[in-house]
């Protein structure tokens, strides 16, 4: 490609010190990424964890980990299981309360360059309201993920997440009480989940994020017991790779919002199977665990497997899904 | 805090008993900044499966920037990595938690069931070198059998340290537990530090507690990210749930909640 072309997309922070690099710059909404590599909630605290392992100014976006409007301890251990290719959670949402993560997390946050994307869940479609109230205009917040799909709270996450018109409503409380871009992030746990992207998508989202992780359990054959005192949890990993990529190749068809890829990536060809399906961007989760190198690995194999196949751009290659003969 | 991912070359592997290895990685950013008592997490394999890091007390530091683990065969991750060569790189993330904080005076006693006994001699050469006289100091090492306190407890002797053993099967040392040693030591000692068998431990504290005598316990939990991120080693504290890889893995005793006491 002519370096001249290049100028056309404006200030490009995806590839300042090599203008023959890909441009791996993705929009959702009116969130722009410099790359479509984000670390999804939960599996990345609150960023400053990964401080000495990542480099966080290089990630797409930081998605940090679940608020809610008080604090919350979360559920007793056992909390985590490893399973096969995958691992077993039943965390319950332990975060700090959306006051104390403004004053104590945010001032770090909205020093870094990347997006900070604010998950953000409740027990009540006022609860989300409010919580997007007090996150609206609050400096480096760039864009808030509803999440109405966690599998280890009672109340709230789960059934918000699995009856459309419940998540419609969600989405169009905080889209109400928020200017901020805003991503839903959707439940595996349904029969039909394009119904589910299609509710939040004519209640106002910008985005949908999928998948959260699927209901699971683990038990342990000579206590006879289940290995997670919540008994179930939610499967996480590259064991959910194939449901979560099924998933996220039906919803873009369906939508016409940005759809955010997240399930068991760990590798760009992991990554690069999500654009196909018609991801805009993914989440990076469980590998951040085993592997914290997983997201500058993947955006680099992206670079590299854009200039292999001869593209300049990664939004050329959304949705390229060849099915068929033709 | 300093952490590193890093690939380490394995360049020793011993194995001390039917199960139970000692390996040697060279690891120099860890080792540079590794306090005992604290962590690695180790990717037994480039595979998925198994998927998760697994947490090792870091056994030992040496000055050329190589670090010991000793652990046992439990699991299907403990085998890979059992039979892993020298020459092998291994992916550590580390230093990670906190460490044992050194005592200050007066005797102290080192307290080690089975591989418990791993972040032990890390610190038992640490205090040795700080030029402390360790002639009143304990060590009290347990295990099944002689074979897995060989050649662990000539380790801790060659520092001065005086080792008592206990043994399941009474091969070596005391026939029983060593919380059956402790009675007799425990009124001369200022500090206890103890990892191991979470019973043993507990036994340990409550001796501890009726002596009122410091107790400083290192705990072992199932972890997936060892860095604080996932929220999964939670334990029961004096006051909610801590998690073992940032607030631990070593605690004082009395911030922990004991079933014994």
């Amino acid at each position: 490609m002519e370096s001249g072309m290049r100028e056309s997309y404006g200030e490009d922070t995806g590839c300042p010190e090599n203008c023959n690099a890909p441009d791996l710059r993705v929009q959702i909404g009116s969130l722009a990424l410099r790359n479509p590599v984000m670390t999804a909630s939960g599996t990345f605290g609150y960023a400053r964890e990964f401080e000495n392992l990542v480099d966080l100014d290089q990630l797409g976006g930081i998605i940090v980990k679940g608020i809610s409007l008080q604090p919350k301890p979360g559920n007793p251990p056992p909390r985590i299981v490893e399973t096969s290719c995958g691992m077993l959670n039943a965390i319950g949402l332990e975060n700090v309360g959306v006051d104390r993560f403004i004053s104590g997390k945010m001032p770090y946050l909205r020093k870094l360059s990347t997006p900070v994307v604010v998950n953000i869940l409740g027990d009540s479609v006022e609860e989300y309201s409010e919580i997007a109230r007090k996150l609206d205009g609050v400096e480096g917040v760039a864009a808030l993920e509803v999440n109405i799909s966690c599998p280890n709270v009672k109340k709230g996450g789960v059934a918000f997440g699995t009856v459309p018109e419940m998540a419609a409503r969600v989405t169009e409380a905080v889209r109400q009480a928020s200017q901020l871009p805003l991503i839903v992030k959707l439940s595996p746990n349904v029969t039909d989940i394009v119904l589910m992207a299609k509710a939040v998508e004519g209640a106002g989202a910008d985005a949908v994020s999928l998948i959260n992780t699927l209901i699971g359990m683990a038990i342990d054959p000579v206590s006879r017991r289940p290995k997670l005192a919540n008994v179930i949890g939610g499967l996480s990993g590259p064991a959910i790779k194939p449901v979560a990529l099924r998933m996220v190749w039906q919803v873009a068809q369906a939508i016409s919002l940005p759809v955010i890829g997240i399930g068991g990536i760990t590798t760009a060809n992991d990554a690069l199977e999500f654009f196909l399906a018609g991801a805009t961007a993914v989440q990076v989760g469980t590998a951040n665990f085993y592997d914290p190198s997983s997201t500058g690995n993947i955006v680099q194999g992206l670079k590299g497997y854009l200039q292999e196949q001869g593209e300049d751009r990664l939004v050329d290659i959304i949705g390229t899904l060849k099915i068929g003969t033709d | 805090m300093s952490e590193f991912q890093q690939k380490c070359s394995l360049v020793g592997r011993d194995r001390l008993a039917d199960d139970v290895y000692r390996l040697t990685l060279q690891a120099p950013r860890i080792a540079a900044h590794a306090q005992p008592g604290q962590f690695v997490m180790v990717r037994v394999s480039d595979g998925l499966d198994p998927l998760l890091r697994r947490p090792f007390s870091i056994h030992r530091v040496f000055a050329n920037g190589d670090i010991s683990l000793l652990f046992k065969i439990i699991g299907k991750g403990t085998e890979m990595l059992a039979h892993c060569c020298l020459g092998d790189e291994l992916d550590l993330v580390g230093p990670l938690g906190n460490g044992f904080v050194l005592p200050d005076e007066g005797p102290v006693c080192l307290i080690g069931g089975g591989m418990g006994i791993a972040p032990l001699l890390f610190l038992a050469e640490q205090l040795h070198m700080t030029g402390r006289e360790t002639g009143n100091d304990y060590v009290l090492l347990g295990a099944r059998t002689q074979d897995e306190l060989t050649p662990l407890d000539e380790e801790f002797a060659a520092l001065g340290y005086t080792v008592q053993r206990a043994t399941d099967d009474g091969s070596i040392g005391h026939k029983g537990f060593i919380p059956d040693l402790l009675d007799f030591i425990l009124p001369e000692m200022t500090q206890v530090y103890t990892c191991g068998p979470h019973l043993m431990m507990e036994n340990v504290v409550r001796q501890c507690r009726q002596a009122e005598v410091k107790c400083q316990v290192s705990l072992e939990t199932h972890m997936a990210c060892g860095i604080g991120a996932c929220l999964g080693c939670t334990v029961n504290g004096k006051r909610g749930l801590v998690h073992v890889c940032k607030q631990g893995p070593v605690f004082k005793a009395e911030n922990l909640e004991w079933s014994l006491e």
